[in-house]
């Protein structure tokens, strides 16, 4: 068994790693057709910063990714704090229920929803007037939010209750007691519950293809309605950018969780 | 806590997952029993107002649609096939990758399990896309068969089936090793070795000690995979052929070029109604390991 | 009764035969050498027990006897088979783990015929070998119950049922007491060494409690830093400890630094700076001329408290009380000599109102000349 686990670890690694080794790869290559190789060329890189539609697209999903990812985490803190410590009260499992439903629903299924309730919201209140990247947010903050939740109520849950108990017997404030002990203790599952809502929303289509209107695409919608036509040289260096950028974050990020839970033990 | 403070951290964000997610999922509903109508938006109104009477119209014609038309029952089973499948698939590459890092020296199996986990964080569009380029006609990997002889002509991969199984595979594994890995790292060692005490070999100690007790990460993550592998929708787009009817594309096609949203709606409900028994389980599974 | 007593005198005259043989066994990881040159013989029905604080390398020796880690050197001989080389799983040893190691998705019934079923035997006879170690251990009502709905002590019965199922040569536990309370440690030390007598198997257990190897064990073992200090009967291991090591590690002991004075066959002399008045000892101490610095070595329980000066001309000196504690069956008393060293020593409370020394009293401490032991 550990002989065979250990050449199946090794296949699975590489089975993960190559595809996106070969799309790094094939970015460099200077021919238009993607899988003709005709040496190396740095050219279409140079195309991909001159493309102003398609750098437009990214400010904007970053800009989207940063505030969905920054809501998610407010909210999620709330939803943790009652997912854990509130106990019972009415409509808890309702709220446990809501809280998972974007980790178990199809993304089809949560785009659809929410188109239909901005519509029918502007058809009965006038607002939003228009679907954009306001809607799209709104739509991301819902999803991260979820996902945020698991990350820090998981943490929140590991947290010996008798540290917050012995700062209310000092004398503390329940504020003075959240602010000062659990936040700080709860900070990196925090960080990495906005980390997860920021690529969430980096990498989404299916909800933002439903939400968002014309003029407000994103960088995902970008890409697959380009993608959908076939390979293009320029959606590889495009894409190894993305898995570059996501790379270094992931890995700084783990680097940082890693030494601190390091710290912890 | 205090009453009223209680009553506000629980408020908020039970507000806002009331107004974006309780609400559109019944609008969901609702659409589902309206009639498809060239309007803005396109489909009826439940309620009207006929000489100052309330009248109610509800229609079951998207739901018998959907029985009439085989299509869509092909659809759904298609869907399950595919998610049944690849989910089996990642199973059986995962679970010795798993076992494989639950059983490595502790300091390498925080390095192993990032390297498994940090595809899943990049982008899972970019990761589709890059088989496109593999699995092309003058791809990577028709080229790399004929050069070693195994085949003389491109293999038509891409816009098949067997590339949206490949697809899922490859884009869910991390999904499954994590939640096996998390069950199997927990094992009492000394379990194992009593086993080998009392007299069994490797493979008996495996399938009798240790696959039983894994029964919940097995669980665990095969939900995650079969989940949401039922409804997607870009991996059937990018990599199977027009003929890949799957249900998330359905939905998609239903709405966005049908215009027919009632239909979408109620596709989308029943996609919800068949995940619910798995959802359910998992569920329960999740809440007997805490 | 009749029985047990055949029984025991059967296996005392089987106890003459060698049935454990370790040669020379080292263990190293790495640089560290967890066992060091380790040789024992261990004797067909006997219990045998490990003893040594963390660290000091007796798991790992247990573990070697297991067959779940290879010697680095030396070999190990059961039944006069070599069976250094042997996987676990076709070693006709068997182990009770610490905190039980039962299988949790397993009943009572399934993890005691899991051994068992590894051997093929028909479905009866593996049946019938449960039900008759579920009898053993008083377990029979419990046969269908998983693990986690039993107590620790129900837990332990199992765990014993289980590695006695196979009927193996040699029986090895592993901190056999470490989960339980200390009430209930007492009571299944006796029913433990009961059932393992009735039995009769061979059995090597290691434990850092030495209350628990010397209720348990026939012969007893101090290990420390991978190395056997000394074996032998619980007795020999606290009356006749052979270095300081050992003294300390069992027990407590006074311990003078002494230089040797006159020796004879029948009687040594020592003196001591922490003692006005010299040491007589009742027996003679091999030795080299060189090396006259010993220790001398005294317990605690030997070594009388009184109020008013003995009248022999050694084996006695002048202290204050410098604590006590008061445990019910005894006292300890801490007595401070001239020289700053502390003397343990304890009273035992058969009177119910007795005068008792207090703080800062005058006392005298004093033992027999055949009380103590010399040791390097």
């Amino acid at each position: 068994m550990n002989k065979f686990s250990k050449t199946m670890l090794a296949v699975g690694l590489a089975f993960l790693y190559i595809p996106m080794l070969i799309l790094v790869i094939y970015s460099f290559n200077e021919s238009r057709l993607v899988t003709v190789w005709a040496g190396w060329s740095t050219k279409w890189y140079g195309e991909l910063w001159q493309d102003k539609q398609l750098m437009a697209a990214v400010w904007r999903s970053l800009t989207v990714a940063f505030y969905s990812a920054t809501a998610s985490v407010f909210l999620a803190i709330f939803a943790s704090v009652v997912m854990v410590r509130a106990g019972k009260f009415r409509g808890r499992t309702l709220f446990s229920g809501l809280i998972t439903a974007p980790l178990v629903m199809p993304d089809v299924l949560l785009g659809l929803a929410m188109l239909l309730l901005f519509v029918s919201s502007t058809q009965a209140f006038g607002v939003p007037t228009e679907r954009g990247l306001f809607t799209v947010w709104l739509a991301h903050t819902t999803l991260g939010l979820a996902y945020a939740t698991v990350v820090i109520s998981s943490r929140l849950k590991e947290m010996d209750p008798r540290i917050e108990e012995a700062a209310f017997d000092l004398g503390a404030s329940a504020l003075t007691v959240f602010t000062r002990i659990t936040m700080p203790i709860i900070a990196p599952a925090i960080g990495a519950g906005w980390l997860l809502a920021f690529t969430l929303s980096l990498d989404d289509v299916v909800l933002a293809s439903f939400v968002s209107g014309p003029g407000a695409t994103t960088l995902p919608i970008e890409v697959f309605s380009s993608v959908r036509m076939g390979v293009s040289p320029m959606v590889n260096a495009l894409a190894t950018m993305i898995l570059l950028v996501v790379s270094l974050f992931t890995m700084a990020a783990w680097y940082v969780l890693h030494k601190q839970s390091k710290r912890a033990s | 806590m205090k009453r009223w403070s209680r009553r506000a951290i629980v408020s908020v964000p039970y507000f806002w997952l009331g107004l974006f997610l309780l609400v559109p999922l019944l609008l969901v509903i609702k659409v589902a029993f309206a009639e498809a109508a060239r309007a803005i938006p396109p489909f009826s109104s439940l309620t009207e107002f006929e000489d100052g009477i309330l009248a109610i119209r509800i229609s079951i014609n998207s739901f018998a649609v959907l029985f009439e038309d085989t299509m869509y029952l092909q659809a759904f089973f298609n869907s399950v096939v595919i998610a049944a499948g690849a989910t089996l698939l990642c199973l059986l590459i995962g679970y010795p990758m798993a076992y494989a890092i639950a059983r490595a020296p502790a300091h390498q199996q925080s390095i192993l399990l990032m390297l498994v986990l940090l595809p899943s964080w990049t982008s899972f569009l970019i990761r589709v896309y890059a088989w496109m380029t593999i699995l092309g006609q003058n791809g990577p990997l028709n080229n790399f068969l004929i050069s070693i002889g195994l085949i003389s002509e491109p293999l038509e991969i891409l816009n098949t089936n067997l590339a949206v199984y490949i697809g899922i595979v490859y884009s869910y594994l991390p999904f499954m090793v994590l939640p096996l890995y998390a069950n199997l790292v927990k094992h009492d060692l000394r379990l194992i070795e009593a086993a080998q005490d009392l007299g069994a070999r490797g493979l008996t100690t495996f399938t009798r000690i240790t696959l039983p007790l894994s029964k919940n990460g097995i669980i665990a993550g095969s939900m995650l995979v079969f989940i949401p592998a039922v409804g997607e929708y870009v991996i059937p787009e990018l990599l199977g052929g027009s003929d890949t009817l799957v249900i998330g594309k359905v939905v998609w096609q239903e709405f966005f070029n049908n215009r027919d949203w009632p239909v979408a709606s109620a596709l989308a409900l029943l996609l919800v109604l068949a995940l619910l028994a798995p959802i359910v389980w998992f569920q329960r599974n999740q809440d007997a390991v805490r | 009764m009749l029985t047990t007593l055949a029984a025991r005198k059967q296996s005392a005259a089987l106890r003459d035969r060698t049935l454990l043989t370790i040669n020379g066994v080292s263990k190293y990881f790495g640089e560290t050498r967890a066992v060091d040159d380790v040789s024992l013989e261990i004797r067909q029905g006997e219990i045998f027990a490990l003893l040594g604080g963390s660290g000091s390398g007796k798991s790992t020796l247990l573990r070697i006897l297991a067959g779940f880690e290879q010697p680095s050197t030396g070999s190990v001989q059961l039944d006069g088979v070599d069976i250094t080389a042997l996987p676990p799983n076709l070693r006709p040893v068997n182990m009770m783990f610490q905190s039980y190691a039962l299988f949790p998705h397993m009943s009572v019934a399934d993890n005691i015929a899991f051994g068992l079923k590894q051997d093929k035997l028909p479905k009866e006879e593996v049946q019938a070998r449960v039900e008759s170690m579920l009898k053993l251990v008083k377990m029979s009502k419990f046969a269908k119950r998983k693990p986690h709905q039993l107590s620790g002590g129900q837990m332990q019965r199992v765990a014993l049922a289980r590695s006695l199922a196979k009927q193996p040569k040699l029986l090895l536990l592993d901190e056999p007491m470490g989960a339980l309370d200390k009430k209930l440690r007492t009571e299944m030390q006796l029913e433990l060494v009961d059932i393992i007598e009735k039995v009769g198997v061979t059995c090597v257990m290691v434990t850092h409690d030495q209350e628990e190897a010397m209720t348990m064990a026939d012969r007893i073992a101090i290990m420390d830093e991978g190395y056997i200090q000394q074996v032998g009967t619980p007795v020999d291991i606290y009356e006749n400890p052979i270095n300081r090591m050992v003294a300390e590690f069992v027990g407590s002991i006074n311990l003078f630094e002494c230089v040797l004075g006159d020796e004879a066959a029948d009687h040594t002399i020592l003196h001591s700076e922490a003692l006005d008045r010299p040491i007589y000892v009742g027996h003679g101490f091999a030795t080299d001329i060189d090396n006259r610095e010993v220790t001398f070595a005294v317990r605690p329980e030997k070594t009388w408290l009184t109020t008013e000066a003995p009248e022999q001309d050694y084996n006695w000196e002048k202290g204050t009380v410098a604590d006590f504690a008061y445990l019910g069956g005894h006292s300890i008393y801490y007595v401070e000599l001239r020289s700053g060293q502390i003397v343990q020593c304890f009273l035992a409370n058969t009177e119910r109102k007795a005068e008792r020394p207090t703080w800062d009293d005058e006392v005298f401490i004093s033992w027999e000349s055949d009380s103590g032991v010399i040791i390097r």
